[in-house]
């Protein structure tokens, strides 16, 4: 017989998606994750706009990661500019993504896909039986948004930020009293991996290409080169050239694969697998003692991923912050000229690709931006087709409940996709 | 007490403003015990019926799916409340109000014939009636939680202040960029509710909170002009998060 899980409404994303699975003689014949999340067109709207608008509007997109919106559009108009920020900017442009990391990955980890491994509809019920941990884990990502709230003035849709670096300097004094919080911050940042390490992890093992920029010194966030666990190393202004781009009739997103490699996935897992050396050693000592390491290939131990950024996030904020030396001037201009550029920073979901072109005016001509969940989506609807044998012994409830979790695996973002998901399960009768 | 049954619904929008409900943190577990959140698809898998004593609304109307769904809201809700710029005026998505909408799916799309959508991004009192509005792109967490303890309270309405971004910025103490620096700023005509947050970050307001009460632009569009900003420029300014709304597409209209 065949049967069909159907999620008309898919919970505990960013934004509006659905699934349909099918199964027939007990295989998973068809799967699609589709996004109903209405058009935005934000591309297109780009057009006109000054080029010093782009990181504002773009920001619009997600209001989870707006700062990864602000970072990729501005590095990529600054490169047409030819306006190399100094150190001390790069730097603070560190602390507020990181700040975002921690905000983003604890809201997805806590109270987006735990409740999945514990069996919980949400983190409201997960918390009668998990009180400690889900305090202290909301404690936590309070402290990232207020990391985010004070170079950014807010911590959804910040208004510091600019092409070139920051409306004005940020005071020393304005950032150390973040460090107040930060003892709390790092022993919940590490009790809440451990937990993570502990929690029951779904076996699905997937020969998958991994994407993620790769760091130099340090773990990468703001730039890199862009490589793969299969040998691919290229800049960042060519990654837009191997890419092939797809649209599905069920999906406002569009979809894309690496030229000749296939389809590929970006987000913690990637980052992590590739710049497990640069994790900081008391993250990886923490991982090693409960007998995980890298790299890791079962997408549900992204969790243990994003865990272990949040860790590394806040370790590495104590030493931002501590040594932040003030810039002399809060940005830089650059020349406005005839120009493409282009950018990849690491949003808490994966790379997130910008491209702008202007005009000697400094008008948007052309944009393009490859959000982390349209390059997923490939791989989510293959991990589906990968727990085929489970899928169909399961009973209904129970396999859109796995189907539902191996989606969240990724963290996906909607809102940014649609540029994402409706889960629908069909059951045929077999024949 | 019975506890307040509230939906949280999204459309055309970025997920910002229902993320200040989860922002509220410890807050929010508080919150659980005095508020049900009988439908909050970014928050639970659990799915109550209505009907919903309280709808918080984000988003903009874009698509004639959503038409069908801010009407079935309606319905099942005692009191709607739009969160939000793209609730509350149409948001940036409106931008497309200006243009071909045609032509936009053809520049972001292979297929554009697969992809389905209004002619005009509105908010959704362009469909349904709309009790309450909370602005802001995205709306301050403050004030859902101040408007939300309203509710419990009885207090009908319930009121969040309506000073322009101008006074916040007065009582704040700042200098003002516009008079100082000669930097184009929405503060004088837009709702206040952030604290004047732009101007405190050494910029313009952006005027995400949308037009005050009985804003008059004209009068800021004349001292713009008068400061040598390009009348493109100045167009660009009233034509951001807010554009849709009436007073500041008046303007817009001005520079078409």
């Amino acid at each position: 017989m065949s049967k069909v899980i159907k999620v008309d409404y898919l919970a505990r994303v960013e934004g509006e998606g659905n699934l349909f699975v099918e199964l027939s003689d007990g295989r998973v014949s068809r799967v699609e994750v589709g996004i109903f999340e209405a058009p935005r067109f934000f591309e297109a709207f780009l057009r006109g706009r000054k080029y010093y608008e782009v990181p504002d509007i773009t920001a619009r997109i997600c209001g989870i990661c707006p700062i990864a919106y602000i970072m990729s559009s501005s590095r990529a108009l600054e490169k047409i500019l030819g306006a190399e920020v100094p150190e001390e900017v790069r730097k603070l442009r560190r602390i507020v993504y990181l700040g975002e990391w921690i905000e983003s990955h604890v809201l997805h980890i806590l109270m987006l896909h735990a409740p999945d491994f514990l069996g919980y509809e949400s983190v409201l019920s997960m918390a009668r039986d998990y009180p400690d941990i889900v305090r202290k884990g909301m404690k936590l990502k309070g402290w990232g948004n207020q990391v985010i709230s004070v170079v950014g003035g807010r911590s959804v849709h910040p208004v510091s930020c600019r092409v070139g670096g920051f409306h004005r300097i940020i005071r020393r004094d304005e950032l150390l009293p973040l460090l107040k919080g930060l003892g709390q911050a790092r022993d919940y940042a590490r009790e809440l991996l451990e937990w993570v390490l502990k929690l029951p992890m779904p076996d699905l093992k997937r020969d998958v290409e991994l994407v993620s920029l790769r760091g130099v010194g340090e773990y990468p966030i703001l730039e890199g080169r862009v490589v793969s666990n299969k040998g691919l190393n290229v800049p960042e202004d060519v990654f837009e050239n191997i890419l092939v781009v797809e649209q599905a009739k069920y999906s406002t997103s569009l979809r894309y694969a690496l030229k000749d490699r296939g389809h590929y996935v970006v987000g913690p897992l990637a980052r992590y697998n590739n710049n497990y050396d640069l994790l900081d050693p008391e993250v990886r000592g923490v991982v090693e003692s409960y007998g995980y390491g890298a790299p890791l290939h079962n997408s549900f131990q992204s969790i243990i991923a994003r865990a272990a950024e949040v860790y590394h996030a806040v370790l590495e904020l104590e030493e931002l912050i501590s040594n932040y030396r003030e810039p002399q001037q809060p940005y830089v201009e650059g020349v406005v000229r005839r120009g493409v550029g282009a950018a990849i920073t690491e949003a808490p979901r994966g790379m997130l690709y910008h491209r702008y072109e202007i005009n000697e005016r400094g008008y948007v001509i052309n944009a393009n931006i490859i959000p982390p969940t349209s390059q997923n989506l490939a791989s989510i609807e293959e991990d589906l087709l990968a727990l085929s044998d489970k899928l169909a012994t399961l009973n209904l409830e129970e396999a859109q409940w796995l189907a539902e979790q191996t989606i969240r695996n990724y963290d996906p973002c909607i809102s940014c996709a649609t540029h994402f998901l409706k889960i629908r399960y069909v059951t045929h009768p077999k024949p | 007490m019975r506890k307040l049954k509230v939906a949280v619904y999204k459309f055309s929008s970025c997920d910002g403003c229902q993320l200040q409900f989860l922002n509220l943190e410890d807050e929010l577990l508080q919150l659980s015990d005095l508020i049900e959140f009988a439908l909050f698809y970014e928050a639970r898998r659990f799915v109550g019926s209505g009907p919903y004593d309280v709808a918080f609304v984000e988003g903009s109307i874009s698509t004639p799916h959503e038409v069908e769904l801010i009407k079935k809201v309606r319905e099942e809700s005692k009191v709607l409340v739009a969160i939000g710029a793209c609730a509350t005026s149409g948001g940036i998505q409106a931008l497309r109000n200006w243009a071909d909408a045609e032509e936009y799916k053809r520049y972001v799309y292979p297929r554009p014939e697969w992809v389905e959508v209004l002619r005009y991004a509105e908010p959704p009192s362009k469909y349904v009636k709309v009790d309450y509005e909370i602005r802001g792109c995205p709306v301050s967490k403050d004030q859902l939680l101040s408007f939300v303890l309203q509710l419990l309270k009885g207090k009908t309405p319930p009121t969040l202040p309506v000073d322009s971004v101008c006074v916040e910025c007065k009582r704040r103490g700042n200098v003002c960029v516009l008079v100082a620096k000669g930097i184009p700023c929405l503060g004088p005509v837009t709702m206040g509710g952030c604290g004047a947050l732009c101007p405190s970050y050494g910029r313009g307001c952006y005027g995400c909170y949308g037009p005050m009460i009985d804003p008059k632009p004209d009068a800021l569009n004349a001292r713009f002009k008068e400061l040598n900003i390009k009348p493109k420029e100045i167009q660009l300014l009233f034509k951001q998060f807010t554009n849709w709304s009436k007073e500041f597409r008046k303007v817009v209209e001005e520079y078409e």
